[in-house]
C-alpha cells in the first residue's frame, strides 16, 4: 500500500528526484560517530518544544493577572495539559544540554575548522538563541522565581555600558519586571526566536549537508595512510535509523522525567514581596551567575559587575570566532584551541556546580 | 548631726573640685561652642549627680534645644557655683518627686507649647496622672509612688519609639517590674509581685518580645499609662474587646456574661487568667489538666454535656485539617499539582479559627455551624489529595507501557539495521 501511495506522489511530485542526494550521501563510520547524533537529537528536541508549545498556546494567556492561574488550569483541568506542559519544559532543559554537547564534541572533534567555520558560528549563535529561549520561557509562568530570575537576569543587561539601560528598558517594557515583560517575553518567546532559530537551523542544515560530517583529524590521517580502513554509511536510511533510535532514547528519557518529576508551578509572582532567599537562575545560566558574584564589586576603578557583564559578552564574542583563530590548514590544529575547549568545559561544569551548592 | 556636717563637708570639697575642673576646662572651648557649666561640673560629680554631655545629649530634650535650667532654672553660662545655682539666678536645685508631675506638666500639658515641636503629642498626661493609683497615692504624701522620671529615666529620656527608651513597648513590662516585682518595696501595698514573672510565660509577652509583635499588649495596654489603674472587675471584657472584639460580642450576649456579672466574676479572666494569658486551646474544653469548664459546671449536667459535644466537634475538624494537609503534603512531594487544594485548606482553618471564636457564645449549633463548614472543605481537599495520589499512580502506569512500547521499538530497530547490514 505505501509503495503504491509513493508512487502516486512520485509520479506528480517526482520524490526520486528530491531523495537521490539523500540515498548517495555517507556518514562516515569510526569509533566516534555516535557524537554526530547529538545534533539531531537537539533538532528532534526542538521539534517537540514547537509541538507542545502550539498544544500549551491553546490554553495559555499571557498576562500578571491570568498567566500563572491559565498554567495552573493547564496543569490541573486540560487533559493530560501537566503531560505537555512537563514535556515542554523538560525538554526545553535537555535541548540546552544536549546543544552544550553537541557544541563540546564538535569542538573537540575539530569539525569547527576550515571550511566548517560559518556551520560554527551559525550553531553556536543558534545556542545563544536556545538560552534566550530558556530565559523568555522562564518567566511565562509568572511566579515568584521566574519573577526575581528575570528581575536580576534584566539588571544584568543593564549594566552594560551606554546601552545596557535602554536595553533593559526595552526588553522590561519599563522600569520595572511587569506585565508588560510578560506580555513581551511571550512575543519574544513564540514569535521572535522562533523565527529566528528556524531560518537558523535551516542554514546551519544546509552546511552541514553541504559540507558532510567532518572526520577527527587523528582518523582522518590514518585513513589517508590506509585507505582500506575508510568507513562509511548510507545517510539514508542506516545513519536515519540509527539517529531515530537515538530520538526513541530521547523521547523515553522525556516521557520518565515528566511522569515522574512533573516540573513544578510554583507560586504565584508578586511584586511587593522580598526576593526568596539564595535565588539562583536556571542551570545553564549558573556559571555566568557564579562567575559575576566572584567578581569584586570594584576591580580597580572599574564596577565589578560591570567588568563581569563586559567579560562573559567579550568571552561569548570569542567563543562565536574561535575557528577564525584556527590554523588555515585542516590538518594543523592549534593545540592551544584544544587546551581552551577543556578549560571552557572545566570552568563551565565547575562553576555551575560551585553555584549550586553555594548558599 | 555629725553625720549632716560630714555630708555637707564632703559636697563642699567635690564642689570646690568641680569649681577648680572648670574653671580649667571653661578657656578651652573654642568659638562657637555653647557654655554649659552645669554639664562641665556635674561631668565630674560622682553617683546620682553625673550627667557627662554624653549622656544628655541622648536626651530627646536636649535634642530639642532644651537645657539643664529648663527644669533647674539657674545661669549655665556662670561657672562659678555661687553665682550659677543661686536662688537669686532662678535655680530650683534637685527637683522633689512631688514637684516632678508639676515640673513636667508645665511644658507637657501645654498645647501651645508642645505643638512647637510634635503637633500630634497629647498633653493629657498630667490630668490622667491625677486620676492614677499612683497619682492619687503622691496626692497623699506617699512618695515610693511612681513620678514621671521613675519610668521615662531623666537626663536621657528617649522618645517611646526609641527601643532603647524604657517606656518602648517592648520594655514597659521590664519597667513597670522594676516596683512592682520587688517584693520588699510593695509590701506595704499588700498586691502580688508575680505580674511580669506571669506575663513572661503569656501568650502576648511572646507575641510582643519574641517575634517582635508592638502592637501586643503590654502592662500599659490594660492599665494605661499615665492614668494606670486596675480595670474594675465588671470591665474586664472591655479592656480585652479592644483586641478580640469578636470573642466580646459574643460573650456579651452569651448566659455567661449576666452569670458571672452576677457573682462578681471578672469576665475573661475567669477562663484565661490575666497576666499569664497562654495561648487558648481545645484542652481548656476538656475535663484534664487545663480544661476550664468544669472549675463550675457540675460533670453530666446540660452544660457539661454542650461542653463534650464542642470538644468532640472542634477535634474532628483539626484532624480532618491535619489529614488534609498531610495527603496534599505527600501529592506535592510526588509532584503532583495541588496547589487550589492547598489555597482551600486556608479555607478549613478560618473555619476553625471562627468556631474557636464562636465558642464565646456559648452556643452549641452556631459553633458546630462553623464546625461543619469547616470539616465540608478539608473533607473535599483530603479527596483532592487522594486523588492526586491516585493520578500519580496512573501515570506511572502509563509510563510504564510507553517505556515497554519504546523498548520494543528500539529492539525492533536495531533488529531491522542489523538485518540491512547484513
Amino acid at each position: 500500500m505505501f509503495t503504491a501511495l509513493y508512487r502516486w506522489l512520485d509520479e506528480r511530485l517526482q520524490l526520486d528526484g528530491l531523495i537521490a542526494p539523500f540515498s548517495h550521501k555517507t556518514v562516515p563510520t569510526h569509533r566516534l560517530s555516535y557524537w554526530y547524533f547529538f545534533g539531531g537529537i537537539t533538532l528532534f528536541l526542538f521539534i517537540i518544544q514547537v509541538l507542545t508549545g502550539i498544544l500549551l498556546l491553546l490554553y495559555y494567556r499571557p498576562g500578571a493577572n491570568e498567566a500563572f492561574e491559565s498554567v495552573q488550569y493547564i496543569m490541573t483541568r486540560v487533559q493530560f495539559g501537566w503531560l505537555i506542559r512537563s514535556i515542554h519544559a523538560w525538554a526545553a532543559n535537555l535541548m540546552i544540554f544536549t546543544a552544550f554537547v553537541h557544541m563540546f564534541s564538535v569542538l573537540f572533534l575539530k569539525a569547527h575548522r576550515k571550511p566548517r567555520e560559518l556551520t560554527w558560528v551559525s550553531g553556536v549563535i543558534l545556542l545563544y538563541l536556545v538560552m534566550g529561549f530558556g530565559f523568555s520561557g522562564y518567566l511565562l509562568p509568572w511566579n515568584t522565581l521566574a519573577f526575581f530570575a528575570t528581575k536580576v537576569g534584566t539588571e544584568m543587561a543593564g549594566q552594560v555600558p551606554i546601552i545596557g539601560k535602554p536595553m533593559m528598558i526595552f526588553l522590561r517594557g519599563g522600569e520595572e519586571v511587569t506585565g508588560a515583560t510578560l506580555t513581551r517575553f511571550f512575543g519574544f518567546h513564540v514569535a521572535v526566536l522562533p523565527g529566528l532559530v528556524t531560518v537558523l537551523i535551516a542554514i546551519h542544515l544546509f552546511f552541514v549537508q553541504r559540507q558532510g560530517m567532518s572526520v577527527p583529524p587523528r582518523t582522518e590521517a590514518e585513513w589517508t595512510a590506509h585507505p582500506e580502513q575508510m568507513r562509511e554509511m548510507k545517510f539514508f536510511p542506516n545513519f536515519i535509523l540509527r539517529e531515530l533510535m537515538a530520538w526513541y532514547v530521547a523521547i523515553g528519557t522525556l516521557a520518565a522525567l515528566a511522569a515522574m518529576f512533573p516540573w513544578n508551578l510554583g507560586v504565584k509572582a508578586d511584586p511587593f514581596v522580598s526576593a526568596p532567599a539564595g535565588i539562583k537562575p536556571e542551570w545553564y545560566f549558573l556559571f555566568m551567575f557564579q562567575t559575576l558574584k566572584l567578581i569584586p564589586s570594584k576591580v580597580w576603578f572599574i564596577d565589578g559587575e560591570v567588568l563581569g557583564v563586559l567579560g562573559c559578552s567579550l568571552a561569548g564574542l570569542l567563543w562565536l570566532l574561535l575557528p577564525f583563530f584556527e590554523s588555515d590548514q585542516p590538518s594543523r590544529t592549534k593545540a592551544w584551541i584544544t587546551g581552551l575547549a577543556v578549560f571552557a568545559l572545566v570552568y563551565v561544569i565547575g562553576m555551575s556546580v560551585y553555584g549550586f551548592l553555594a548558599n | 548631726m555629725a553625720s549632716l556636717r560630714i555630708k555637707r563637708r564632703s559636697c563642699l570639697s567635690v564642689r570646690s573640685a568641680g569649681l577648680a575642673a572648670c574653671l580649667l576646662l571653661a578657656p578651652c572651648l573654642g568659638p562657637g561652642q555653647t557654655v554649659n557649666s552645669c554639664l562641665d561640673c556635674h561631668s565630674a560629680q560622682p553617683g546620682d549627680l553625673e550627667v557627662t554631655p554624653e549622656k544628655f545629649s541622648q536626651d530627646i530634650h536636649s535634642q530639642k534645644g532644651l537645657t539643664c535650667t529648663s527644669c533647674h532654672g539657674g545661669d549655665a553660662s556662670n561657672y562659678d557655683p555661687d553665682q550659677s545655682m543661686s536662688r537669686k539666678a532662678g535655680w530650683t536645685g534637685k527637683i522633689d518627686r512631688k514637684q516632678v508631675p508639676q515640673v513636667c506638666g508645665s511644658c507637657h500639658s501645654n498645647p501651645a507649647y508642645m505643638r512647637s515641636f510634635n503637633p500630634s503629642l497629647r498633653t493629657d498626661q498630667l490630668d490622667q496622672y491625677h486620676t492614677s493609683m499612683h497619682g492619687k497615692r503622691l496626692a497623699t504624701g506617699d512618695t515610693k509612688v511612681a513620678v514621671c522620671t521613675d519610668c521615662h529615666s531623666v537626663h536621657d529620656l528617649r522618645p517611646p519609639s526609641d527601643p532603647r527608651s524604657t517606656v518602648n513597648p517592648v520594655n514597659v513590662a521590664k519597667t513597670c517590674s522594676c516596683c512592682h516585682s520587688d517584693a520588699a518595696y510593695m509590701k506595704q501595698y499588700g498586691i502580688p509581685t508575680d505580674q511580669f514573672a506571669n506575663y513572661s510565660t503569656s501568650v502576648h509577652h511572646d507575641a510582643m518580645v519574641v517575634r517582635g509583635d508592638l502592637s501586643a499588649p503590654t502592662c500599659s495596654t490594660c492599665h494605661g499609662n499615665h492614668g494606670a489603674l486596675p480595670p474594675g472587675v465588671d470591665k474586664v471584657q472591655n479592656v480585652c474587646a479592644n483586641c478580640h472584639a469578636f470573642q466580646a460580642q459574643m460573650y456579651e450576649k452569651s448566659t455567661h456574661s449576666k452569670a458571672f456579672q452576677d457573682r462578681s466574676l471578672p469576665g475573661c479572666i475567669v477562663c484565661h487568667s490575666n497576666h499569664g494569658i497562654h495561648m487558648p486551646s481545645d484542652a481548656m474544653l476538656g475535663t484534664g489538666p487545663g480544661g476550664v469548664c468544669m472549675q463550675c459546671h457540675a460533670p453530666g449536667d446540660h452544660c457539661d454535656r454542650a461542653r463534650a459535644s464542642i470538644q468532640t466537634n472542634l477535634t474532628q475538624l483539626d484532624s480532618a485539617i491535619k489529614d488534609a494537609d498531610n495527603a496534599l503534603r505527600l501529592a506535592e512531594s510526588a509532584g503532583m499539582e495541588v496547589s487550589e487544594a492547598r489555597l482551600g485548606q486556608d479555607q478549613a482553618r478560618d473555619s476553625l479559627t471562627k468556631a474557636r471564636v464562636t465558642i464565646h457564645s456559648f452556643q452549641t449549633a452556631l459553633v458546630n455551624e462553623d464546625i461543619q463548614a469547616g470539616i465540608k472543605v478539608a473533607s473535599a481537599n483530603l479527596k483532592a489529595g487522594k486523588d492526586a495520589m491516585v493520578e500519580r499512580n496512573h501515570r506511572r502506569v502509563g509510563l510504564g507501557i510507553c517505556l515497554i512500547a519504546i523498548a520494543m521499538m528500539l529492539l525492533g530497530l536495531w533488529l531491522y539495521i542489523r538485518q540491512l547490514e547484513s
